[in-house]
């Protein structure tokens, strides 16, 4: 019997690297003659380029070269349409891909204009300075409601429009669905941007090998294998030229995965004409600008109740902004789509969005990825709902929930992986319990009472979501058993924290029965595995955790049916034992893997025919649908009315994201997410003003949560397993960040019920939330309407 | 371009020489001059500290500080916690053990800070480890395993009366350039 390892929480096998500073991250690349990227960006949301007077540059010392769009030539072209629409019916879209550098016009702050390369980057810095861009500047497009009126400047002209997208899903009729309604609650919703802000910028580095005609390139991707196979495209190069080797990313997030940055197409371009090494790091500045943001969408939302607090039905319109360019097509606002319907059995539903293109920087998916726009609409319309009918914001769910009989449940509109919404499993009203107890469902209005009495206020908010995770198409990986007796597992992803080196080990080491340190991975090098796509969408742990679990199985196959061989027995009376192979009853009969791997591959005498040389094995694994993971998200809070201060004293998660591989690592990730989460909702928002500039483009402006701002997540796991994958799993990498915002606005309410407040928007940061109150307050005054008390929970 | 300056410090417990122009920050001089690129940039504006170095014992944030001020000053690094020997330093140890890490690009910068931190304050509560950790931004672990890292660190260096870890141990080893 093999020991367990899928299921416990071994320490990592990668902290050694990362803890002793030997981990290498792109920017600690450093070669023989390598040259250094600064870049000329825009200053303006919206101008055309008259003219670029780069004389000033060249002159420079340590100036090596100064590029344009026009010196690009043909290799100017927009970037490729990343994510195609999904086949819906009646669906426009429009595209416009980013360019590499911009030539007559640009179309955010910050966009890439001139590319300077030099000896040093402190060289490269003051060269940007040289150049002149003569700039004329244009209207901006900013507002998502103004960027569709007939007046508006068109950032793409070729377009005509700035409609990027229309979108119409629906099931069942909704209209009919109204007319048997008790209560109608008309709602708009605004969500607004903020950064993703990994901690390491992004940075390229590239090395053209005129000899071997090899290009190597380091980038801080979550799509190592795209970017190679499209860098090939592009430089007319073949695949197996090109290794693309994504290596200690220091968080993703979700803009490493937009693919075909401009500073990723021109660094490998310039290291070939230049004959030198490249490299380009981001500043957090650029970061700013230059990296994909998410999360501005209005909503104009309906839903219609029976009298007990049945839905039956839901409509929304909803505006979703992309940016400046959409070259990942609609996986955003398809995510927010989709996601809005949550937990619930909602009979009729109408969604329809439009997408905008704006001048600001380019929309793509960041952890999250849509979800929260849509589980916070919903569940404000769950709230709202609530109070209307007199229900507890947890009863009104409790009568919503689908049943856990119900699944496999199939739904009528296109998720992002163009199938049908499918939730695989489920089992969501014993979670919400589960929360209110870690609560303490009798206790806490005790508190809150008590509280309240002495002038001070906590509120509770409880919320639900799920998310799509783990969808394909496919991922794959190779599993080898070495002549050291170590297992060497390599797949296509490319990692940025969530432990793959580690979690895919515990796979892989429970299948083969060895250490869970015996057991290398290498993810994120193009050079050891060039099948796949990346990591994305919560589906590392499914999609390549499930296909080493596969490889694995094969090898497990080979080692026993050689390991019978070498042995003198037959297949079925040999086991595995701790990293070698003996015969059932008779231990002394054994042999380590190591020596095995050699009588696998040898180097005279006959191969038995039928068979493959060496103890190894590959596979892929393509789910049909993704496995939708589930949970509850509950926070207590302290406001102080007078300054808007938000303290949160306890958050509480019950989780389901079926059988986990690792479970520290799976609270770490939830335990992050909300981090996120709690920026989100609280902290962080990205400024524009109405002439396109980000007005708190620094971690001096744009404030994080710090250690003193997240507290302990308390966590209960729930494993209700994927019948879709053979282990059970559910990917978890986002979930923690998806609902915070709605738990903190319910929660806000809740602990200021003489107030009548009502949050319709995130982020909320203490400013806002002082206008709120002070606009609660004064209606309070004018009318004497102290509000109909919220209804809480429990 | 200004005349390079000369100067001399000690790194790790070696003596380091470098010729730099003024304006060189000391993260760029210990990233690309010596290599030691286990000192991560995440803002170069003083805020994410995932550049913290100690400079004669104290936590500093290497991208605020000129190479040349650091000339006759002792530096350590996050790879001085380890040099000379394998076997990482308690606080190191702490890290791996209560998952006080996910990318780890922010990893050195909390071990540097963290280091003088439990010096000073060698029995630490929660709030005075988080109120010492509010320098360091960290995006993936939402600080809790952090905190309780750093907790678990304390407790060991405190129990190890045997051989108390040095705060930074003294390394012999890596000839200076």
């Amino acid at each position: 019997m093999s020991k367990i390892h899928v299921g416990t929480s071994p320490v990592r096998n990668e902290d050694r690297q990362l803890l002793t500073g030997r981990a290498t991250f792109v920017d600690d690349v450093q070669l023989e003659g390598m040259l250094h990227v600064a870049f000329v960006r825009s200053d303006h949301a919206h101008a055309m380029i008259r003219g670029i007077d780069v004389s000033a540059a060249l002159e420079r010392e340590g100036v090596v070269a100064v590029i344009t769009a026009e010196e690009l030539g043909d290799y100017w072209q927009p970037g490729p349409l990343l994510v195609p629409p999904p086949p819906i019916e009646g669906l426009v879209f429009n595209q416009a891909s980013q360019v590499p550098l911009a030539k007559d016009r640009v179309r955010h702050v910050g966009e890439a204009i001139v590319m300077i390369v030099a000896e040093s980057r402190y060289i490269a810095e003051d060269a940007v300075a040289d150049v002149f861009v003569d700039m004329e500047p244009l209207d901006p497009v900013v507002d998502l409601e103004a960027a569709l009126a007939e007046d508006a400047p068109v950032l793409h002209p070729q377009l005509g429009t700035n409609l990027a997208a229309h979108v119409v899903q629906r099931h069942g009729d909704y209209e009919e669905a109204k007319q048997g309604a008790h209560l109608v609650v008309n709602r708009r919703f605004h969500y607004d941007r903020g950064a993703a802000a990994a901690m390491e910028n992004r940075a390229v580095a590239a090395r053209w090998d005129a000899r071997a005609e090899e290009l190597t390139i380091w980038d801080t991707t979550q799509a190592p294998i795209p970017i190679r196979n499209g860098l090939a495209r592009m430089l007319g190069l073949l695949e197996s030229r090109v290794r693309v080797v994504a290596p200690y990313v220091g968080g993703g997030f979700g803009p490493k995965i937009m693919m075909f940055y401009p500073e990723e197409v021109l660094v490998p371009w310039a290291a070939m004409r230049l004959g030198r090494p490249v490299k380009w790091t981001e500043d957090r500045q650029e970061n700013f600008f230059a990296t994909t943001q998410e999360r501005s969408q209005i909503h104009d939302a309906e839903i219609a109740f029976s009298a007990d607090g049945k839905i039956l039905g839901i409509r929304d319109f909803f505006f979703h902004d992309t940016g400046a360019y959409d070259p990942y097509g609609l996986t955003v606002p398809i995510n927010s789509q989709c996601t809005l319907l949550g937990p619930y059995d909602v009979p009729a539903y109408h969604s329809e969005f439009r997408a905008v293109f704006t001048n600001r920087t380019t929309v793509t998916p960041v952890r999250g990825a849509g979800r929260q726009h849509g589980v916070f609409v919903m569940e404000r319309l769950l709230d709202i709902g609530a109070r209307e009918l007199g229900l507890t914001v947890d009863e009104i769910r409790r009568r919503n929930y689908l049943r856990d009989d119900v699944f496999p449940h199939t739904f009528q509109i296109l998720f992002q992986d163009f199938a049908p919404l499918y939730y695989d499993s489920g089992n969501y009203a014993p979670a919400l319990e589960a929360a209110l107890d870690i609560v303490g469902r009798e206790t806490f209005r005790a508190e809150q009472a008590r509280l309240r009495a002495e002038g001070r206020f906590i509120g509770l908010g409880v919320v639900s979501y799920v998310e799509g995770t783990g969808i394909g198409p496919y991922e794959g990986a190779r599993v080898t058993v070495e002549p050291s007796g170590k297992v060497r597992v390599a797949t296509g992803l490319g990692t940025q924290g969530q432990g793959h080196y580690t979690a895919f080990a515990q796979i892989v080491a429970e299948v083969l029965d060895v250490d869970v340190a015996d057991v290398h991975v290498v993810t994120g090098d193009t050079r050891e595995f060039g099948w796949g796509t990346g990591t994305f969408a919560s589906r590392g742990a499914v999609v390549a955790g499930s296909a080493c679990h596969e490889a694995a199985t094969i090898v497990r196959r080979k080692v026993l049916e050689v390991g019978a061989r070498v042995l003198g027995a037959e297949p079925d009376q040999v086991e595995l034992d701790g990293g070698s192979v003996r015969v059932r009853g008779d231990h002394g009969r054994s042999i380590r893997f190591g020596a095995l791997a050699g009588h696998a591959n040898p180097l005279r005498g006959a191969v038995v025919p039928g068979t493959e040389p060496g103890l190894e094995a590959t596979a892929y694994f393509g789910p049909d649908h993704g496995s939708t993971a589930s949970g509850v998200h509950a926070m207590v809070v302290e406001v102080d009315p007078e300054t808007a201060m938000v303290r949160i004293d306890r958050y509480i998660v019950v989780h389901d994201c079926g059988k986990l591989i690792n479970p520290v690592i799976v609270a770490g990730q939830v335990q992050g997410g909300v981090a996120h989460g709690i920026g989100n909702a609280f902290y962080e928002q990205l400024i524009y003003d109405d002439t396109g500039q980000l007005m708190n483009a620094s971690f001096m402006d744009y404030l994080l949560p710090t250690a003193m701002d997240v507290p302990r997540v308390e966590m209960a796991h729930r494993e209700t397993a994927a019948p879709l994958n053979p282990l059970g799993l559910k990917g978890v990498g986002e979930a923690g960040c998806i609902p915070t915002g709605a738990a903190f606005a319910q929660a806000v309410e809740d602990a200021l019920p003489h107030l009548a407040l009502e949050i319709r928007e995130i982020p909320l940061s203490p400013n806002r939330l002082f206008e709120l109150l002070r606009d609660a307050k004064g209606r309070e005054q004018v009318t004497g309407d102290r509000g109909q008390p919220a209804t809480a929970a429990a | 371009m200004a005349q390079p300056v000369e100067i001399s410090l000690s790194v790790n417990g070696a003596p380091r020489r470098g010729s730099v122009e003024p304006r060189l920050l000391l993260s760029d001089f210990l990233r690309q001059e010596l290599g030691l690129t286990g000192t991560h940039v995440g803002c170069e504006h003083g805020v994410c500290g995932a550049c913290t170095v100690l400079i004669d014992g104290e936590a500093v944030r290497s991208c605020l500080v000129f190479a040349v001020q650091a000339e006759g000053a002792e530096l350590t690094t996050v790879e001085g916690l380890t040099a000379g020997n394998d076997a990482m330093h308690p606080l190191q140890e702490a890290f791996r053990d209560a998952h006080g890490l996910q990318c780890g690009f922010c990893t050195p910068g909390i071990l540097m800070s963290m280091i003088p931190f439990l010096r000073d304050t060698p029995s630490p509560d929660e709030p005075q480890i988080r109120e010492a950790l509010s320098g360091n931004l960290c995006r993936c672990t939402g600080y809790q395993n952090i905190v309780e890292a750093v907790q678990l660190a304390a407790e060991r260096m405190a129990g190890s009366t045997a051989a108390p870890a040095p705060a930074v141990p003294t390394i012999g080893a890596e000839a200076g350039s």
